[in-house]
């Protein structure tokens, strides 16, 4: 594999020229880095669903975002709660390298799934098992669901699937969502797993629900 | 008890650094300087909010803005906390005497610990904009705290 440090392959996240370190980085995982961020990070609404957001369930029902990190077990848990009560939701990327060290990798390996048509089944196969989240559990994961692995490589490191990525990022955090997952209903944020005795109320009106940790 | 409200001067205080030295109102002068007063080291919603914001130091960064934890816990533990999270937004000591300089800031809980509360301070040492969350569980997300340089920005005093 051409993986190895100093292989002079490009990386397209690096971003040329901020020169100083970043403590934060995560040694050596080969995660991609996120590019700078775009300048306005003030508030602004949770964006409508763009045309390439990914969105699953039943056509026609009111619509939940959720935003989420494949590394955090709460989401794992809010998309099975999800899944179980018949819910349509989109999904949007919330990937923190302080929080989870392998979260900007694997929101990459789900877009690079997703090109070969396959995101959800990578967004199922990455919540369903928590504790396999390194490359060789990705490979192991994409040679399962038939993709070309070489092309997996590639589109997981593409500039435009980190930007993709990014997108998502930039939009929650201008939205307020300030932990994982945060589901949006009808433009109001709500954080934590959906409790499930109350998915039904997602769509009455009632009043959110507090988490009980965040 | 309420955060310094826009237009406060400063008032004088003190906290411990990770290096062991002081960081005082002297330095505050010329930057603008984001204070992000929290409970308590290794809580979990503190966890959350320094990882959060540790996304957008950058963003922070190329606006001029220095941004600093405070917290009522000691050197050793907040460079424990930091350096758990990896994350390298620098920490500020309210230790000894205990939470003065939190009681100076206006956000010293009844409990001796601080209020969940932002503070931008302008290069004149004059409080620009101050948030304090309802209750200390509130995070506070990154947009709060881009909003709030905006504000700064739009009220700072012309030179």
């Amino acid at each position: 594999m051409s993986d190895s440090p100093g292989d002079g392959a490009p990386r397209p996240t690096d971003s040329p020229g901020d020169g100083a370190p970043r403590p934060t980085d995560p040694p050596g995982d080969g995660a991609p880095r996120l590019a700078d961020l775009p300048s306005d990070l003030r508030s602004a609404p949770v964006p409508p669903l763009a045309a390439d957001d990914h969105v699953r369930g039943p056509p026609g029902a009111p619509l939940v975002i959720v935003y989420a990190d494949f590394a955090c077990s709460f989401c794992a848990l809010a998309n099975e709660r999800l899944r179980a009560a018949g819910v349509r939701y989109a999904f949007r990327h919330f990937a923190l390298r302080a929080k989870h060290p392998r979260a900007v990798a694997l929101a990459c390996a789900a877009e690079a799934a997703g090109r070969q048509g396959s995101f959800w089944e990578m967004h199922d196969a990455l919540f369903a098992d928590q504790g396999r989240l390194d490359d060789p559990h990705l490979w192991e994961r994409a040679s399962g669901l038939g993709l070309d692995i070489g092309r997996f490589e590639r589109d997981r490191r593409d500039a435009a699937v980190v930007a993709r990525v990014q997108r998502d990022v930039h939009s929650g955090l201008r939205a307020g969502v300030a932990v994982t997952p945060t589901l949006f209903v009808a433009g109001e944020a709500q954080p934590g797993p959906p409790d499930p005795q109350r998915l039904g109320a997602l769509f009455t009106g009632a009043p959110a629900h507090r988490p009980d940790t965040v | 008890m309420t955060v310094l409200a826009p237009g406060t001067p400063v008032p004088p205080f003190a906290l411990g650094t990770e290096e062991g030295g002081r960081f005082t109102e002297a330095d505050l002068d010329g930057h603008t300087t984001v204070l992000v007063f929290y409970p308590f080291a290794f809580s979990p919603v503190c966890s959350e909010q320094l990882s959060l914001y540790e996304e957008v130091l950058g963003e922070l960064e190329a606006q001029g803005a220095r941004i600093y934890g405070v917290s009522c816990d000691s050197s050793y533990s907040q460079r424990a906390f930091r350096e758990q999270l990896g994350v390298s937004i620098p920490q500020l000591s309210d230790w000894e005497p205990k939470g003065a300089a939190c009681r100076a800031f206006g956000v010293l809980h009844d409990g001796g610990f601080p209020e969940r509360a932002l503070v931008i301070v302008g290069p004149d040492r004059t409080v620009r904009w101050s948030h304090q969350a309802a209750s200390p569980g509130d995070l506070p997300g990154a947009n709060v705290l881009f909003d709030g340089l905006a504000t700064a920005g739009a009220t700072a005093p012309r030179s």
